[in-house]
């Protein structure tokens, strides 16, 4: 994920200090990594740096000083050219999931696949419905149920998938031991 | 408390066989998802739940009582008490706008023409759908008239739902909105509910699953099968 642009992005609704930053980027983005202060303000000295962010002041509330910083038109430009460009799509070849059942099925241990694919669909399972819970609670906030259907949607094509391995490896067995 | 259970489902339509043996059981206040691909079995056994088909063999209960041996009679009349019956086509009357719709298992049961009335609207306002009371079927989105479709089975206040894939026809969004009205009213009402489903997301909103396949439950959930070709039990 590029905490640049997401940053860059946090400042389109106008001048914040790093404090706010953090705060409102764990608020938007729950299911992510929460960002650390020490990668703010590092992030936000090099858009500095590169003209992409500035100062706005400086604010004092009965602690340190807080600087708040604001997007430059430079920072908007780069923005914009983050939010029109798109993602590759990603096709995911390099997940452990797929290293796994891909080893668990060549090793031919025909029991050790099964034990192995039966514990992982219920693991899968067991956290679809944990984010279905998050989900359908009426008090769920928008970036809650937005990364959730995000994780939910990959679960679930992670399911048909070893579904489909499964209906694979058993046709196969078939056919080399008949 | 054991609330529903099957013991050794047999059912067969002609000479091809849908329930080849099914033992489950449902606690009360449970949500039960029977999940499995297409033609495994989960609508018949929904359907042998309830009482609307009779097994060929073994035995359906409820609340420890066996209803597979009861009338057609006995049955439909379980079904209009206790039961409340959703379809993914919510199969509203047509030519009846939605109060009506929902007061029809009230009536059938001798309550009174106002009380029905009062309640249905009750009803199809927990299921946000109050302004469409004097509309029919056809004036209706997919996703209202299921929301009819559910107050009309909730109305009778049922100790268990059966819902056989309740939001099959709609989009993902309309879905998870009625989805979510679903369960939510049912844990209010503490109702049991079998949710019929071949959607891992729809099953996801359940307490637990079962997974058919080819007539029997599959106990890994996944369909495997042995190298001779049999189920792993």
């Amino acid at each position: 994920m590029s905490t640049t642009h997401v940053l860059l992005g946090l400042l389109t609704e106008g001048p914040k200090h790093g404090y706010e930053l953090k705060r409102i980027h764990d608020r938007w983005l729950p299911r992510a990594r929460p960002l650390a202060f020490g990668q703010v303000y590092a992030t936000l000295g090099r858009l500095q740096r590169d003209g992409l962010v500035e100062t706005a002041g400086k604010e004092r509330d009965g602690g340190p000083d807080r600087t708040h910083y604001a997007l430059t038109s430079a920072g908007r430009d780069a923005l914009d050219t983050w939010l029109g460009s798109v993602e590759t799509p990603a096709p995911r070849i390099t997940s452990t999931l797929l290293a796994k059942v891909v080893v668990a099925v060549m090793t031919a241990d025909v029991e050790r696949a099964r034990d192995y694919l039966i514990a992982q669909r219920q693991a899968h399972i067991a956290r679809l419905r944990e984010l279905t819970a998050v989900k359908a609670d009426p008090a769920a906030a928008l970036g809650d149920v937005i990364a959730a259907d995000f994780a939910i949607a990959h679960l679930d094509a992670d399911l048909r998938w070893l579904q489909t391995t499964l209906d694979r490896v058993t046709d196969w067995h078939r056919e080399v031991h008949p | 408390m054991t609330y529903l259970q099957a013991r050794g489902v047999v059912k067969a339509y002609g000479q091809t066989p849908a329930l080849r043996g099914v033992t489950l059981e449902v606690s009360e206040g449970e949500i039960l998802a029977v999940t499995g691909p297409s033609g495994c079995g989960k609508s018949t056994l929904l359907h042998c739940l309830a009482g609307i088909l009779r097994p060929d063999a073994g035995e359906v209960s409820y609340r420890g009582q066996r209803i597979d041996t009861r009338s057609e009679a006995a049955r439909s009349k379980l079904r209009r008490t206790d039961f409340g019956i959703l379809f993914q086509f919510g199969q509203l009357v047509a030519e009846l706008t939605a109060a009506e719709n929902v007061t029809l298992p009230l009536l059938l049961a001798g309550t009174g023409r106002r009380e029905a009335r009062s309640a249905a609207l009750s009803w199809l306002d927990r299921l946000g759908v109050a302004e469409l009371a004097d509309s029919r079927p056809g004036e209706m989105s997919g996703g209202q008239q299921q929301r009819c479709a559910a107050a009309r089975a909730f109305v009778t206040e049922p100790r268990v739902l059966f819902a056989d894939e309740p939001t099959g026809a709609l989009d993902t969004l309309t879905s998870e909105q009625v989805l979510g009205q679903l369960v939510r009213l049912a844990r209010e009402q503490h109702t049991t509910v079998v949710l019929v489903t071949h959607d891992a997301q729809v099953a996801g909103y359940a307490d637990r699953e079962i997974v058919l396949r080819d007539g029997l439950i599959d106990q890994t959930g996944l369909g495997l099968t042995t190298p001779s070709g049999r189920h792993a039990r």
